[in-house]
């Protein structure tokens, strides 16, 4: 489990409070409006933010003052998730082990990793030789081997194409599922909640709320949800 | 980096220690251009370790105040026996740091004046002369060089020993008029140097028609290259002097051999190396005499010296002159 | 894609760095030991106090701002259009042109003069043709002929400095503001003209604290104690009057200078930066109009006539020599390589963690003592040095390591502008990514910083090794016969009369420089992309 005890934390003049707790192996979706701090909720849980006040826990183990790098946490940005000057198979090995060089044995797990993603044989490839959907499939291919156990998203595929987004978005719901992994991922679109979200965290007003479920709280949206998401006719289509 | 430092720090060892404790040093502090392998240095060493049965070690800093410098700096501890270089502008601040003990040396100077001095004995001289091309006419005096729209180039007195050796000449030849023909010549002066090496650079390279240096300096272009193509310029106000001296230092821990080097130093082996080495005239003559084509020597009324304790006194009146007159 | 703000740098907490800053503390607290360390040796060995400061050195002191000022202004003016043009050129020889142009920089000082006056001066190349028809030499001596000068030595250096920022534009952000339709007026305003703002002060104040330690080349070119500078007092103080009191106080009034102007360059806002590219080729769809060609045309050519010229004539004048050179010079030449070796690599293991740690905001400290060498008088510091020395160890003992150390402390601001936007820009793209991954020190080192900077490294490393093979430094204090350095054998052969083979050694120098710079700086570039 997953537990935020009363954890504020500060980003500039932002505040943002978050009081919640997450299954472990849930798939949660973090939705809200613009600005309201969907980001500054996963950049704390993964570190890259220190918590003012308040605990964060993983197992009821405390990891509030670890460093990023040694939480259970993989985490996907919108860019910058691979180094421009590494080839595939190296950008991977890093999430095996980033400060020794790789054993013959690990080396075989990374290409098992891209063939996974369907990026078998490109292992020498650089990210800029890719499309887009090949670099999120690269990243994705990396928290593979990471195996940790906590996967944050920072919508690494808003720049894709809807049907290539949800090819992501099935390919996450897979490798989550095979690790058995929790999954916290920022959306701007009640579809991908739908699509492999069970809950929801409403982040709103410089508070994270406690996750619901996501048909739930997507069909009866509270005040503050409704305004973000507008008219739901438009928004789902499927009623 | 470590075999590099490693290697460097062990050339300089080896040759710091092929001098073992049986062979006496003798460490003589010089001017760089002594040292140089185009200088006097290499040939005075060969011919000082035949006699001697010691090593001679050179050690060159910079120019003469340079190595006035280093001295001070040193202070009672320097492993320096001897300093050879100094001129006579500048005895009078070496003796003041009483860091020098008195010599007895014994020679028949070839020096246009008589030689004094229970400090210092010098090596060689020369006078200061404007060098021109041979083909152009030169002026006679400094006033007809500052009506004359010929352009020179000289050297900065504060960094150079040459330029000092102009103020002191334009000093001791006009006293209390040198403001006035310092006036004459500033609009002859095209620029000022650092040292002597630029100054006479730039004259090689055509920047101006003379350049403040030597009266030797054309037997060099004579005798080495075979180019009588450049003149000195002899002025009737006379032409001031250059004594370049030695001295022993009173905490010399050989003070015999220091002895012993001086006394060589104004003998035949040392006086013939000079003409041709540090192109200026040898304090005592060599047995055979100057090299053909070498410079003549002037008449005592046309030698001009400052005594070393009036130089020293003149210097800064004397520089002020020559800043106010050229900062205009 | 909008951009989005980072949380990486200045809010983040110390422990959030891949790299320690520590190490390049370290570093930058030993170089202004070194500097300010020096320089107190030689206070307090001074007898008695150094007379203070008089008329002469308050106006030593305003033309040493005024001809500062001035080179660093017209320096960095004249660059930007021949940077511009460059980065926006394609053309055969682009790359050797850019190498050679940087080729003043690190000719020494004598060799250079005899150049620029082979061109310029009375009887220079220019004043012989305008003699052909009948018009008067030019007039090279004076406050314009030293401006000249400084900008001779140091536009190449504003120029490599500008282009650098004109590159480091990515160039998805070139790609697009030509999907914007932006001319070449639009791409000055929503790209290059911000880049410049970022960089242009610290390269004024580089130059400006280059321009006020200026000593040789000031005077000759300024024509007569006018133009007597800061630097020339201090050596007055040590070498008319021995008055060590006088040269400690000019040289912290130097090092304050200096200081000040390294202080204003910091407190400009340095921005956001560019945000991070994918290392694509820069392609420039702007300024293919006829007008722009030609412009470029004219500041290339500009560039080149005014940097080459004098260099041709160190060529011309050097090269009947260059294969009779006699074995002293070809010594001294190993000594020197051996030096500038040793300066290269005490460069890297001090500038590398220092511009890391001014990467992770560390700004002030880091600069400030960057800059330091830049302004510490050579004298000075040799001396101080010498004075530390002395009670210890024979000071010809050390020579080479001592000229290595101090040549690397005077090329360190040089390498810290080429290192530290670069390393400021890595940390940017790449910390939050290697943080995530656990990567720490040596492998961040070695994964991200070192394949991403290799092309800066290269530049930076090469500079030095050319400013170390072309400087005289501390080592005519330190020499004795056997340790002799090139530049210091040029010296001693124009010293005795052999005007032409001294020309010749120089040519080698410079060879030997550009050498080193090209085989350093291709080096860093070779198999690196971007």
């Amino acid at each position: 489990m997953l537990k935020l005890d009363a954890v504020t934390v500060q980003k500039g003049d932002f505040r943002l409070q978050a009081d919640l707790q997450i299954a472990t192996g849930a798939q949660v979706a973090v939705i809200g409006p613009s600005g309201a701090g969907k980001s500054t909720l996963l950049e704390a849980i993964a570190g890259f933010l220190l918590a003012r006040d308040g605990r964060i826990l993983w197992r009821g183990e405390d990891i509030t003052a670890l460093p990023p790098g040694q939480r259970p946490v993989a985490m996907l940005f919108q860019d910058g998730n691979l180094f421009p000057h590494l080839t595939l198979r190296q950008n991977v090995g890093l999430g095996i082990d980033a400060n020794r060089r790789l054993s013959a044995a690990q080396t075989d797990v990374v290409s098992a990793a891209l063939a996974r993603v369907g990026l078998g044989g490109m292992e020498e490839r650089k990210p800029a030789d890719l499309s887009g959907g090949q670099q999120s499939r690269a990243a994705l291919a990396r928290v593979l081997v990471q195996g940790r156990d906590l996967l944050l998203l920072d919508e690494p595929f808003a720049a894709l194409g809807p049907a290539l987004k949800a090819e992501m978005l099935d390919l996450v719901a897979e490798i989550v599922a095979e690790k058995g992994a929790t999954l916290l991922m920022v959306s701007h679109d009640p579809q991908d909640a739908r699509r492999i979200a069970a809950e929801v965290v409403l982040v709103a007003e410089g508070r994270a709320l406690p996750p619901l479920p996501t048909a739930e709280m997507l069909d009866n949206p509270p005040p503050a949800l409704r305004a973000y998401l507008g008219a739901p006719q438009i928004l789902d289509p499927d009623r | 980096m470590k075999p590099l430092f490693v290697a460097s720090a062990l050339l300089a060892a080896t040759a710091a220690t092929t001098a073992t404790a049986e062979t006496p040093e003798l460490v003589v502090f010089t001017y760089d251009s002594f040292v140089s392998e185009w200088g006097p240095g290499p040939a005075v060493e060969e011919a000082f370790e035949a006699t001697c049965g010691c090593d001679l070690k050179f050690v060159g800093a910079g120019d003469g105040a340079a190595l006035l410098a280093r001295i001070k700096l040193e202070g009672g501890r320097s492993e320096a026996d001897i300093v050879l270089g100094l001129d006579t502008n500048l005895t009078a601040a070496a003796k003041e740091t009483g860091l020098f003990a008195p010599i007895a040396v014994d020679a028949n100077y070839a020096l246009p004046i008589a030689w004094a001095d229970d400090s210092f004995a010098p090596y060689d001289w020369g006078y200061f002369a404007f060098v021109h091309n041979a083909d152009a006419a030169a002026p006679a005096n400094f006033r007809a060089l500052g009506d004359s729209d010929a352009k020179i180039v000289i050297q900065d007195p504060r960094s150079s020993t040459p330029g000092l050796g102009l103020l002191m000449w334009v000093k001791a030849a006009y006293g209390d008029e040198a403001p006035a023909i310092w006036e004459g010549l500033s609009d002859n002066i095209v620029t000022v140097t650092k040292g002597w090496s630029e100054a006479y650079g730039l004259f090689l390279e055509g920047e101006a028609d003379m350049v403040l240096s030597y009266t030797t300096s054309p037997a060099y272009h004579l005798i080495a290259e075979e180019d009588g193509s450049k003149a000195a310029a002899l002025f009737d106000e006379g032409h001031y002097m250059q004594v370049e001296v030695a001295g022993k230092l009173a905490a010399s821990d050989q003070p015999e051999l220091a002895d012993q080097f001086l006394q060589f130093m104004v003998s035949d082996a040392f006086q013939s190396i000079i003409p041709t080495t540090n192109w200026m005239f040898p304090a005592v003559m060599p047995e055979g005499g100057l090299p053909e084509g070498f410079a003549e020597t002037l008449s005592a009324d046309k030698s001009l010296l400052l005594p070393a304790g009036d130089a020293a006194a003149l210097r800064d009146e004397a520089l002020d002159e020559w800043l106010s007159a050229l900062s205009q | 894609m909008a951009e989005r703000a980072q949380p990486i740098g200045r809010a983040r907490p110390a422990s959030l760095h891949p790299v320690a800053p520590w190490p390049g503390t370290c570093a930058a607290l030993g170089v202004a030991l070194l500097v300010l360390g020096t320089l107190a040796a030689v206070a307090m060995r001074a007898e008695g106090g150094g007379s203070g400061f008089g008329p002469a050195e308050v106006s030593a002191l305003r033309f040493t701002l005024i001809q500062a000022s001035l080179s660093a202004v017209f320096s960095v003016g004249l660059a930007i259009p021949v940077a511009r043009a460059l980065a926006r050129r394609r053309f055969a020889g682009r790359r050797v042109l850019i190498t050679i142009l940087g080729a003043p920089f690190i000719l020494p000082v004598i060799v250079a003069i005899l150049g620029l006056l082979a061109v310029f001066g009375r009887s220079g190349w220019i004043s012989d043709a305008l003699g052909v028809f009948g018009i008067a030499p030019l007039r090279i001596y004076g406050l314009h002929g030293v401006v000249m000068a400084h900008v001779f030595f140091n536009l190449p250096l504003a120029t490599r400095l500008i282009l650098q920022g004109w590159q480091e534009i990515p160039a998805e952000r070139f790609r697009l503001a030509a999907q914007l339709n932006a001319g070449p007026r639009a791409m000055w305003r929503l790209l290059e003209a911000p880049m410049l703002r970022r960089i242009l002060p610290g390269v004024m104040a580089v130059i400006f604290a280059i321009c006020l330690s200026s000593f040789a080349v000031a005077l000759t070119l300024g024509g007569g104690p006018k133009a007597t500078t800061l630097e020339l007092a201090i050596y007055q103080a040590f070498h008319f009057d021995f008055d060590l009191g006088r040269a400690a106080v000019l040289s912290t009034v130097q090092l304050g200078l200096t200081v000040v102007a390294a202080v204003l360059a910091l407190r400009v806002p340095v921005g956001e930066g560019f945000g991070a590219g994918l290392d694509r080729a820069v392609v420039r769809w702007d300024a293919t109009g006829r007008s722009a060609t030609a412009l470029d045309v004219v500041w290339i050519g500009f560039a080149t006539l005014f940097l080459m010229l004098p260099l041709l004539a160190v060529l011309v004048a050097g090269a009947p020599g260059l294969l009779s050179l006699p074995a002293p010079v070809w010594s001294a030449a190993w000594v020197s390589v051996q030096v500038a070796a040793l300066s290269t690599v005490l460069l890297l293991l001090v500038a590398l963690p220092l511009s890391a740690s001014i990467a992770l905001g560390r700004r002030q400290l880091g600069e400030i003592a960057g800059i330091l060498g830049l302004a510490a008088s050579p004298l000075v510091i040799g001396t101080g040095l010498f004075v530390l020395i002395y009670p210890v160890a024979n000071p010809a003992h050390v020579a080479l390591p001592v000229t290595a150390l101090v040549n690397m402390v005077m090329a360190l601001p040089f390498a810290l502008r080429i290192l530290v936007p670069r390393m400021q820009q890595v940390m940017q793209q790449n910390a939050r990514l290697a943080l995530a991954l656990d990567m720490r020190g040596p492998a961040f080192w070695r994964r991200v910083i070192w394949p991403r900077c290799r092309a800066q490294i290269g530049f930076a490393a090469g500079l030095t090794a050319a400013l170390s093979l072309g400087d005289l430094g501390v080592v005519a204090l330190f020499a004795d016969p056997e340790t002799a350095t090139l530049p210091l054998q040029v010296y001693r052969l124009m010293g005795a009369y052999r005007m032409e083979t001294a020309q010749a050694a120089a040519l080698l120098l410079f060879i030997l420089s550009m050498g080193a710079f090209w085989l350093l700086d291709r080096g860093g570039k070779f198999h690196a992309e971007a």
